[in-house]
């Protein structure tokens, strides 16, 4: 009996000995250079800087939060680890903006991404300075999921509100009927999805209703989680999406990138011109234009009175936002990080704001105006590792 | 007397850590609960339990737990209504009724559904499930039990009640397995006795070998709330995450929340240490439920329900 237990004990010991060695090989050892599928993607035309000096070894780097980018991220990703950093490795996680911001605090990740910006006692929460630093701009759709109605179904603001209210409840509401004489609208309840964990992506979408709705602002106004008042939640934008692609008779709010890989419908809505505007590149590109070219705080300071809801230009689509990629300035105080890897981060932040720009129309993601990619040079030129400025080639 | 170092004492020493360790782990996890929830206890006091609004903005935060107290306590109900009699009639088909070479493999495959991931449940509960009892369960109960509040309002899928049958499908294995176990400790000689006085089948099942196993069957749909209460994946991917005053389960046709669902879906929040308070609070209620009901059984067991040798009621 004795031995039979020390033969049981010496085997778990064994596998546990042998898994831990594999695990740690297999991280050590860079990934193998898979070949880039050139017809797929597109070339980035714009080559990130002059040829390295001297490439940075390898290295692996960790990423979280917003699920809002996170087509344009992992674009990127695929295309820079690929094509210009073979020995690189990121893995970037979803799980919305408000985990990214609490990994970021915690400094459990190299990198954090979120379309809300840091607010003030998110900012006093930090034991180190952040910068940020956006990287893209994208609109936010209002999918629906009704039986023979094309996309395209009007809507204005204020209709959306009310809807999110739990005022208006069913789809052929004189309301919704007159913006769409065309159209039978179905005699049918709406089913309300919004998001159920904590997300940029409602941060901005509740910062519009407020604006187009004051019963909406004095009620719940807007925060990345709010007291809905009607509704239903589902995780992550994937979540809405799924949850409105499968429920007939379903509203929700859903990041562009999504709407176009699930073939959902989405409703044109109303800009401040009058204009029934369908989410796009081109409407994102131009409300993009109304991103102030002066008066843009610095990578250090508060970007949350920075918007584009609502934007002039009788093109433009209502709701669209830029979302913004999160890092320590001074590298040294995230655990684990050495001058190697910070290299690898601040040039994969470089990619992301200059070459990757090249990958976002593809996913409808509209390219950075040339003032904010200026302003983000310059603060990805004030990132330091232990005081020592980081080689961006 | 010097204590030798034999093997008897050093094991007497290592199984009594072994066995500290586990209430030290209980207490460990209840100090780190009730230390992360004075913050939103010290703020809300008892309207904390007993309010159900729900305001994560910042500035006018109200945090309530009621409507997910309530939430988990009917979907565990519904668990127990649906599941606690389809597995006991698997364990007594199981014991009494079945062919020999039926058995083995019958009671594999129930345990089988045990090794099935929640998350999984969820998966088939949100693509699959939700819609077979959408219009199955809940249209027909709707329209003609609709006077009854639980079957009114309209129905929709991600609510209360799909998250209650699956649920009961998770348990079945606990209840049904633990039950067979009791059912087949049951002595032949109270089987014999019984028939030689003429009793039916049916009559020896629920009069003689039930009532012996009474204890032990309590115990095991203890055993199934337990893990009825504190299942989270599968649940929260088919209740509907609702939040506030909307969660009160008034009807088991609404998209309703438990407890479990309300930690997993908000816990990564950004770091707001109210709302942190919040989730922590809703850990260490959800552990006093789970506490308070397996003493309660306890109690229950050990001085109502146990039978003395040779007495039968």
């Amino acid at each position: 009996m004795k031995t039979t237990y020390v033969i049981v004990a010496a085997i778990v010991v064994l596998v546990i000995i042998i898994g831990s060695v594999v695990a740690y090989t297999q991280l050590s050892t860079p990934a193998a250079t898979p070949s880039p599928s050139a017809t797929a993607t597109p070339v980035v035309t714009s080559s990130p800087t002059a040829a390295p000096v001297a490439t940075p070894g390898a290295a692996s780097l960790i990423g979280a939060g917003a699920t809002f980018p996170q087509p344009f991220l992992n674009a990127s990703i695929v295309y820079y680890t690929t094509n210009i950093r073979p020995n690189l490795q990121i893995n970037y996680q979803g799980g919305g903006s408000g985990a990214g911001i609490s990994a970021l605090t915690s400094k459990t990740v190299d990198f954090a991404c979120s379309d809300a910006a840091l607010t003030a006692n998110q900012t006093a929460a930090l034991s180190n300075q952040v910068v940020t630093i956006p990287e893209t701009i994208g609109a936010i759709t209002v999918a629906y999921n009704l039986p023979n109605i094309p996309t395209g179904l009007n809507l204005t603001g204020d209709v959306v509100a009310k809807i999110y209210l739990g005022t208006i409840t069913k789809w052929n509401d004189p309301a919704i009927q007159s913006l769409n004489p065309g159209t039978t609208l179905p005699d049918h309840g709406i089913s309300t999805f919004h998001r159920s964990d904590s997300s940029g992506t409602t941060k901005w979408f509740t910062q519009y209703l407020s604006l187009v709705n004051p019963t909406w602002n004095t009620t719940v106004y807007y925060s990345n989680s709010v007291a809905w008042p009607v509704g239903t939640g589902a995780s992550g934008n994937s979540g809405v999406a799924t949850a409105v692609n499968t429920t007939q008779y379903a509203v929700g709010y859903v990041e562009l990138a999504y709407v176009l890989q699930n073939h959902m419908t989405v409703a044109a809505m109303e800009n401040p011109s009058g204009n029934f505007v369908l989410p796009s590149l081109a409407a994102t590109t131009a409300a993009a234009q109304a991103l102030p070219t002066s008066g843009l705080p610095s990578g250090t300071g508060s970007w949350t009175g920075v918007k584009i809801l609502n934007a002039n230009g009788t093109t433009a689509y209502p709701i669209c936002n830029p979302t913004y990629t999160l890092v320590y300035q001074d590298l040294s105080v995230v655990p684990g990080m050495d001058m190697n890897k910070a290299t690898q981060l601040v040039q994969f932040i470089w990619f992301l704001v200059h070459g990757a720009q090249d990958l976002s129309p593809n996913l409808q993601y509209s390219p950075l105006p040339a003032n904010i990619v200026s302003l983000d040079e310059t603060t990805i030129r004030s990132i330091t590792f232990n005081g020592q400025s980081i080689p961006l080639s | 007397m010097t204590k030798k170092l034999t093997g008897d004492n050093i094991f007497k020493v290592v199984a009594g850590i072994v066995a500290a360790s586990a209430l030290v782990i209980l207490l460990v996890t209840a100090y780190v609960l009730v230390t992360g929830s004075t913050l939103v206890f010290g703020r809300f006091g008892l309207s904390f339990l007993t309010s159900s609004s729900w305001n994560p903005v910042e500035g006018r935060e109200v945090f309530g737990l009621l409507p997910y107290i309530l939430g988990t306590l009917v979907t565990s109900g519904i668990a127990l209504l649906i599941g606690v009699p389809l597995s006991l009639g698997i364990a007594i088909f199981l014991v009494e009724m079945s062919p020999r070479r039926v058995r083995v493999p019958v009671s594999y495959l129930v345990e089988l559904l045990a090794a099935v991931p929640s998350v999984i449940y969820g998966l088939w509960g949100i693509f699959v499930l939700r819609f077979w009892v959408l219009n199955n369960l809940e249209k027909p109960l709707n329209t003609y039990l609709g006077w009854i509040p639980a079957f009114s309002g309209t129905p929709f899928g991600l609510d209360t009640f799909t998250a209650g049958i699956i649920l009961a499908i998770m348990i079945i294995p606990t209840v049904a397995s633990v039950s067979r176990e009791v059912l087949s400790a049951v002595p032949n000689s109270i089987r014999e006795g019984a028939y030689s006085i003429g009793a039916t089948k049916w009559e020896v099942i629920r009069h003689w070998v039930l009532s012996y196993g009474r204890s032990g069957i309590f115990g095991a749909i203890i055993l199934g709330l337990g893990r009825a209460v504190g299942e989270t994946m599968a649940v929260t991917m088919v209740i509907g995450n609702a939040t506030g005053p909307n969660a009160l389960p008034t009807t088991l046709f609404k998209p309703g929340q438990t407890l479990p669902s309300l930690i997993a879906n908000g816990f990564i929040e950004s770091p707001d240490a109210l709302q942190k308070s919040a989730f922590v609070g809703a850990g260490l209620v959800l552990l006093a439920i789970s506490i308070i009901i397996n003493i309660a059984a306890y109690f229950l067991v050990t001085r109502l329900l146990k039978v003395k040798g040779g007495a039968v009621e």
